[in-house]
């Protein structure tokens, strides 16, 4: 793409960023290392480099930042949600290398906010087995953030390719798929996830599994939608009169069209998920001690109905709202700028 | 009331719409005076501001608009100064509304006997609700729906779009208004249907006297429904006049080239070629500074036509005939416009194309997977049988239902053929799903699609989508030359050569429509198939792709079958036509011998329903009663025997009709005896003078 | 109309069919198995106890019998409204659901009573002027309600209205009997949260017919505005949040276990979570065969309904 009479525009830096091969690498360089952080810790500790593999991640969470308030100038409502999605997923990846209390060693329990003990103060008390709530919580996030990441984005692969082939090939593939999803839709979420966890025992593996079972149907379903409708558009009869294959139209033709609501479907799917995560650990099914998680320290408080020590149920609640309340200001704000335009 | 004071005056009118870019002006300095009993056109291209002006008499601008200058006077009163429930009471009641969606306009959950009868209840103190009824059941008949008490009592969905345009003509008469506002009443309408609904608009001005502002994109219902016009061009009024002055002397190089754009019998695509006017339009926000067509004008002058605001300025001659040009004056303008030399006829090559006996039926299901309901047959294309030859333009005419685009896809190979042969240079394709054929065959045979904004697929660039199909169809392998293919394939359709790195929604529709007909040459096919390529295109961009499109034809001497509703455009490129109805073949001939008696009934109905922009063209009035049947259900015996002007009943609805040959490939299919046929006056003839 | 009721019928009756087959097989695993024995006798003595004592103790729960005689046995013990005996509390399956049903109907009908009513008119309200401060106002109020997961808004009214203002029990046990002062911290957890997602499909439907071309004629008909409202958009704008709000029914029923642990009210939800975590098959096959009932019928109630609520489809 070189001798063209017409001279390539020149691209800005920022421009050259903006665009969505840049934008690709630069999510996967935030999630990818997180991921395998939480993940594979102890294979990566074992070879010396665990905190080596979460370094990139922290300045490309912050050229995405930057990148996304810059393109979302136009609507409060995103760059609010954005922010506080974005804080929570630079304190996952800077947590190691930020000056914390190791969040699971029990120092002094019951101690309220602002407990000063020798040089060290705890800001946020610590919970009953006297761990630092304020590492507690910091730490915290990570958990939540990979598992509901890593679920919605299986949960996603599957709905896709499902909603795809039955909403592209249609006939007997959508006959079967929407029975099945039908099935599975027919279950209260909440249930679904008793039953699944219940069978498969809990962990973060089974959560991904769990929440591919309860999401992928309805993405299936909004997914299948989009097709039925973007395939009766000229450009896929053209793409079918020039003999495609329909594999090669799913993916290139359709599947590049379904992106818009999808985005904004999956940030408030995030949302969910993460409320799921939390709640099934608050319920016992879910990740299991004693790393830190919201869920987690609530369900340790929970017996604990005192005043006094209010503190310890609300610190993890409103860590866990602002987390969903940024995914779902941030879905908001999306969708009002797609509608915009 | 003194009949001097008009009914409606607009005096430099100026609206603009609030958007995140700031004021963008819609209409600019808007002058308009309507005497009663007045009928005034509004006419221009889309995002001329026409619309806009309707709404704005209506005080209805949105939360993002708003009126900046100038004052609409209703009968003598600035309606900007009325409170709210003063304009509550002038609406409905003293100026009323047709719209362009007659569908999206009626309220789907209400019974349209109570949607109409709102109208009288709201409007006139001390009516019962059974006299608001009878009003209301009363002009349904008068609008000539059949069966009034029936659609009193329907949902709006449950009747079709031309009884529901009527209905909502009926609601805007309710009141017995002073000023009738119509906005494209008839563009979501079939031809047929749409000639009916003129008729009734005609009518109704001579009947209640009512003012009329018309507004349309056509110049051909504007001179069939109005005594006065408006042309706007980008949010100003150009050109203001009678028909006559405005149609015969216009004094406007944007009303000239409009006139000169459009497919007028006196066009030829050899002797007489369209003349599209250059450019495109601007959009709302970079507007030129001084003319806003200099950019597009022949007699742009730098220095005088680029400076300040030009105003509106009374030619002299005619009635309150004015024009905003500098140079309206100096243009000399008995000289025609110089006409491009299109060249000789092309004559037509070898057959390539042969339909024949082609019939494709659908089973439709109601029901799905556990409780299967009856079945029905659509019957969508029956005994279709014409050929094509090389260098051809074979035409099908019809309007929707009549199974054109079912038959483009059984070509395409989307669908299979129930029954008949296709052969495209003695391959069968009638029963071979496109899967099936091969890259030749696949490549011979390429389509142009109808509405620019499907056309192409919004996440790749131009570039990527024409190459897809140069590398398909193995024109071209290496990747340095497909780009260069690209490149020439840019050029040839008049677009710049970095279009190829843009993407679609970086263009304008004309230009998408463009990139499609590159896509479609991309793969040096036989026979191209242009499904309404242009209907969707402004007027002045129409002509531009048209021309285009025939160019290429011409130079790589391809087939091409143009599908249509509009039998002016069909009259200016085709060579040979094909008329079809409900899935059936009414009549097929040349050009000519379709466009002069013997008529099928249907075509003669067709050819009068056209609006044509040509004051000395006189048309014989043939407007058909009823609605388009179902393809589902269409009627016994000959399907047009429902809406026949000619139908013999006994006869019409119980056989089908015999095909007979009056020419050499000439074919009518009509029970009426030959000399009948042949006996049929002309529809549109030209007057003497200036024909010539 | 009833072509659709019966698809649909039919729909459900397979879909459940499908839904007890495959709860029958996952529970007739010998983990379940075990996990059933571990809950009832205890894990040493489980550990302890010989093949032969163990296939005793399956015999003697009946769960020696091979699956498909089993699962005939319970269809038939269901065709006569028996839904067999739960392991954890030694009762008929019946009687336990009956009574946590019952505490769970209370509780939804509480939540709708003060739902319904504040999300649609909020939610009409806030559509009827798109943009307007109104709006904005009820559109971030509602993004902030829903934004807040169940077990948050639990946590910070409970903080608040319980533990610091003292006002009412912390807990909604009922240990002393019905006592109606501890139902109001999860109806108002419950209404908070579901407000938010009603009211904005209710404004969204609204806004959406607002801006609707029949919307416009009605305007420039010249009727008085109210009646624009009234008559002509109400009916149109209802019928999306209708539908929403049927498949809340739904939602309430199980959905809230995590409202119902945290109160430690004695609800379905919670019923289904012990039942699950004690491996108490009969109960949670007939708790999820309930759930999937109640969840399929209130789909077809709001199909039903929105066929019936939109003439467009009603008469074609």
């Amino acid at each position: 793409m070189t001798d063209t009479a017409m001279p390539a525009p020149r691209l800005s830096p920022m421009q050259r960023l903006k665009r969505p091969r840049a934008l690709i690498v630069l999510s996967l360089l935030m999630i990818v290392p997180l991921v395998a952080y939480v993940m594979f810790g102890e294979p990566l500790a074992k070879a010396g480099i665990r905190e080596i593999v979460l370094a990139p991640a922290v300045p490309a969470t912050l050229i995405l930042y930057a990148l996304a308030m810059a393109s979302w100038r136009e609507s409060w409502v995103a760059v609010l949600g954005g922010t506080l999605v974005f804080f929570w997923v630079f304190v996952a990846v800077s947590v190691p290398f930020l000056p914390l209390l190791d969040p699971n060693k029990p120092i002094r329990p019951f101690a309220p906010p602002g407990t000063e003990m020798g040089d060290i103060t705890f800001w946020l008390g610590t919970d009953l087995k006297g761990r630092d709530m304020l590492s507690r919580m910091l730490w915290g996030c990570q958990r939540v953030l990979v598992w509901g990441v890593t679920a919605t984005a299986v949960a996603y692969v599957v709905g896709c390719i499902f909603g795809l082939i039955a909403g592209y090939i249609s006939g007997i593939w959508d006959e079967i798929i929407s029975f099945i999803s039908n099935v599975l839709l027919s279950f209260p979420v909440m249930v679904l996830f008793i039953l699944i966890l219940n069978y498969l025992g809990p962990s973060g593996f089974n959560i991904v599994i769990a929440v591919t079972f309860a999401s992928a149907p309805a993405i299936m379903r909004i997914v299948r939608g989009l097709a039925l409708d973007n395939k009766t558009r000229d450009y896929v009869f053209a793409a079918q009169t020039r003999g495609e294959h329909p594999f090669r139209i799913m993916v290139w033709e359709l599947l590049p069209n379904v992106r818009g609501p999808i985005i904004v479907d999956a940030c408030l799917r995030l949302g969910y998920t993460t409320v799921a995560i939390t709640t099934l650990t608050f319920l016992g099914l879910g990740l299991q001690p004693p790393d830190p998680d919201w869920g987690l320290m609530i369900k340790e408080a929970s017996n604990l109905m005192v005043w006094k020590f209010s503190y310890m149920l609300l610190i993890p609640a409103l860590a866990v709202s602002s987390l969903i309340l940024g995914f779902n200001l941030m879905a908001d704000g999306l969708r009002e700028m797609s509608l915009r335009d | 009331m003194n009949d001097a004071t008009p009914v409606l005056e607009c005096r430099n009118l100026s609206i603009s719409y609030y958007v995140r870019a700031g004021e963008i002006p819609a209409v600019v300095d808007f002058n308009l005076r309507l005497m009663p009993g007045e009928a005034h056109g509004i006419v221009g291209e889309s995002g001329c501001g026409k619309s806009t002006v309707a709404l704005a008499i209506m005080n209805y601008m949105g939360k993002n608009g708003g009126i900046t200058g100038g004052e609409i006077l209703f009968e003598g009163r600035d309606m900007r100064t009325m409170s709210a429930e003063e304009l509550r009471q002038i609406r409905g009641s003293k100026i009323s509304m047709v719209y362009q969606e007659p569908m999206a306009s009626l309220n789907p959950a209400m019974r349209i006997g109570e949607q109409l009868a709102e109208v009288p209840l709201y409007h006139e103190e001390e009516t019962s609700k059974e006299a608001a009824f009878d009003r209301a059941e009363q002009m349904l008949a008068k609008v000539r729906l059949p069966d009034p008490l029936r659609i009193m009592n329907a949902y709006p969905h449950q009747i079709s779009g031309g009884q529901q345009q009527r209905v909502v003509i009926a609601m805007a008469l309710l009141a017995n208004p002073r000023l009738l506002l119509l906005d494209e009443p008839t563009t979501a309408l079939d031809v047929t249907v749409e000639a009916g609904i003129v008729e009734l608009i005609k009518d109704i001005s001579s009947e209640f006297g009512t003012s009329m502002i018309y507004i349309s994109h056509n110049l051909g219902l504007i001179l069939e429904t109005c005594d006065r016009l408006t042309v706007m061009y980008s949010g100003e009024a150009v050109e203001n006049g009678s028909i006559s002055d405005v149609f015969n002397n216009m004094r406007h190089p944007y009303t000239r080239g409009l006139f000169s754009s459009i497919p007028l019998p006196s066009a030829d695509k050899n002797a007489r070629p369209l003349l599209p006017i250059r450019g495109q339009l601007p959009l709302p926000h970079d507007r030129p500074v001084g003319c806003y067509f200099g950019p597009r004008c022949d007699y742009f002058e730098a220095g005088r036509c680029d400076r300040g605001l030009i105003p509106m300025e009374d030619t002299g001659a005619g009635e309150r005939h004015a024009v905003r040009c500098v140079r309206f004056k100096e243009i000399d303008w008995s000289v025609p416009l110089p006409r491009p030399d299109a060249g000789p006829p092309v004559e037509a090559g070898d057959i390539v194309l042969n339909v024949q006996q082609l019939q494709k039926h659908y089973e439709i299901e109601t029901g799905g997977l556990f409780l299967s309901g009856e079945k029905k047959t659509v019957k969508a294309n029956e005994a279709l049988d014409f050929r094509a030859r090389e260098a051809e333009t074979v035409a099908i005419v019809g309007e929707s239902g009549c199974g054109k685009s079912t038959f483009a896809k059984v070509l395409m190979g989307l669908e299979s053929a129930t029954n008949g042969e296709v052969t495209l240079d003695n391959v069968e394709l009638g029963q071979l799903a496109v899967q099936k054929r091969d890259e030749e065959t696949i490549s011979r045979l390429q389509m142009v699609f109808q509405n620019p904004f499907d056309t192409l697929n919004p996440s790749h660039s131009v570039g990527g989508q024409i190459g897809r199909v140069i590398r398909k169809f193995g024109v071209e392998t290496d990747k340095e030359k497909i780009e260069q293919r690209v490149h020439e394939l840019l050029d040839i359709v008049k677009l710049p050569r970095d279009f190829a790195k843009r993407r679609p929604r970086q263009l304008s529709g004309g230009q998408k429509q463009r990139v499609g007909i590159a896509r479609a040459f991309a793969g040096d096919p036989k026979v191209v198939i242009a499904d309404e390529p242009v209907s969707a295109l402004d007027v002045s961009v129409q002509a531009a792709v048209t021309g285009l499109l025939m160019d290429i034809q011409r130079e790589n001497r391809t087939t091409l079958l143009f599908i249509s509703h509009d039998l002016s455009v069909v009259r200016y490129l085709a060579d040979r036509i094909v008329v079809m109805y409900l899935g059936r073949i009414m009549e097929k001939g040349t050009t000519d011998e379709i466009f002069a008696p013997p008529y099928h009934p249907y075509t003669e109905a067709l050819l009068s329903a056209v609006p044509i922009a040509d004051t000395s063209v006189n048309k014989r009035k043939v407007v058909l009663t009823g609605e388009l049947p179902s393809p589902a259900n269409p009627p016994s015996g000959c399907v047009f025997c429902t809406r026949c002007p000619y139908a013999m009943p006994g006869v019409c609805d119980v056989d089908p009709p015999p095909v007979r040959e009056f020419a050499p490939r000439h074919n009518i299919a009509c029970h009426l005896e030959p000399e009948e046929l042949a006996a049929m006056e002309p529809v549109i003839t030209i007057e003497e003078e200036q024909a010539a | 109309m009833f072509k659709l009721i019966a698809r649909r019928l039919l729909q459900m009756v397979l879909i459940m069919v499908v839904v007890s087959l495959v709860l029958f097989v996952i529970f007739d695993s010998d983990k379940f198995k075990k996990q059933i024995a571990t809950a009832e006798l205890g894990g040493f003595s489980v550990a302890a106890m010989s093949d032969h004592d163990y296939q005793k103790w399956l015999k003697s729960k009946g769960l020696d019998v091979p699956v498909h005689e089993r699962y005939a046995q319970w269809v038939g013990g269901l065709l006569q409204g028996d839904f067999g005996k739960s392991f954890e509390k030694n009762a008929p399956v019946s009687q336990v659901m009956g009574e946590r049903l019952v505490n769970t109907g209370i509780l939804a009908f509480w939540v709708f009573f003060l739902m319904i009513p504040l999300s649609l008119v909020f939610g009409i309200v806030a559509g009827m002027k798109e943009g307007s401060f109104q709006d904005r106002s009820v559109s971030f109020i509602a993004v902030f309600t829903t934004s807040i997961p169940e077990i948050a808004t639990a946590i910070l009214l409970t903080v608040i209205v319980a533990l610091g203002l003292g006002w009412l029990p912390a807990k909604s046990a009922m240990t002393g009997g019905w006592n109606s002062a501890e139902l109001i911290l999860p109806v108002l957890t419950l209404v908070l949260y579901d407000f938010g997602y009603v009211a904005r499909m209710t404004r969204a439907s609204m806004a959406e017919v607002m801006t609707s071309q029949y919307i416009r004629t009605a305007v420039l008909k010249g009727i008085p505005y109210a009646r624009v409202i009234m008559r002509h958009a109400l009916r149109n704008a209802l019928i999306a949040p209708f539908t929403v709000i049927v498949l809340q029914l739904n939602w309430l029923l199980s959905g809230v276990v995590v409202v119902e642990v945290f109160f430690q009210f004695n609800g379905f939800g919670k019923m289904l979570l012990e039942a699950a975590l004690f491996g108490d098959v009969y109960v949670i096959q007939a708790a999820t065969l309930v759930a999937v009932f109640v969840a399929v019928l209130s789909q077809i109630i709001s199909d039903v309904g929105y066929t019936f609520l939109n003439p467009r489809i009603r008469f074609s």
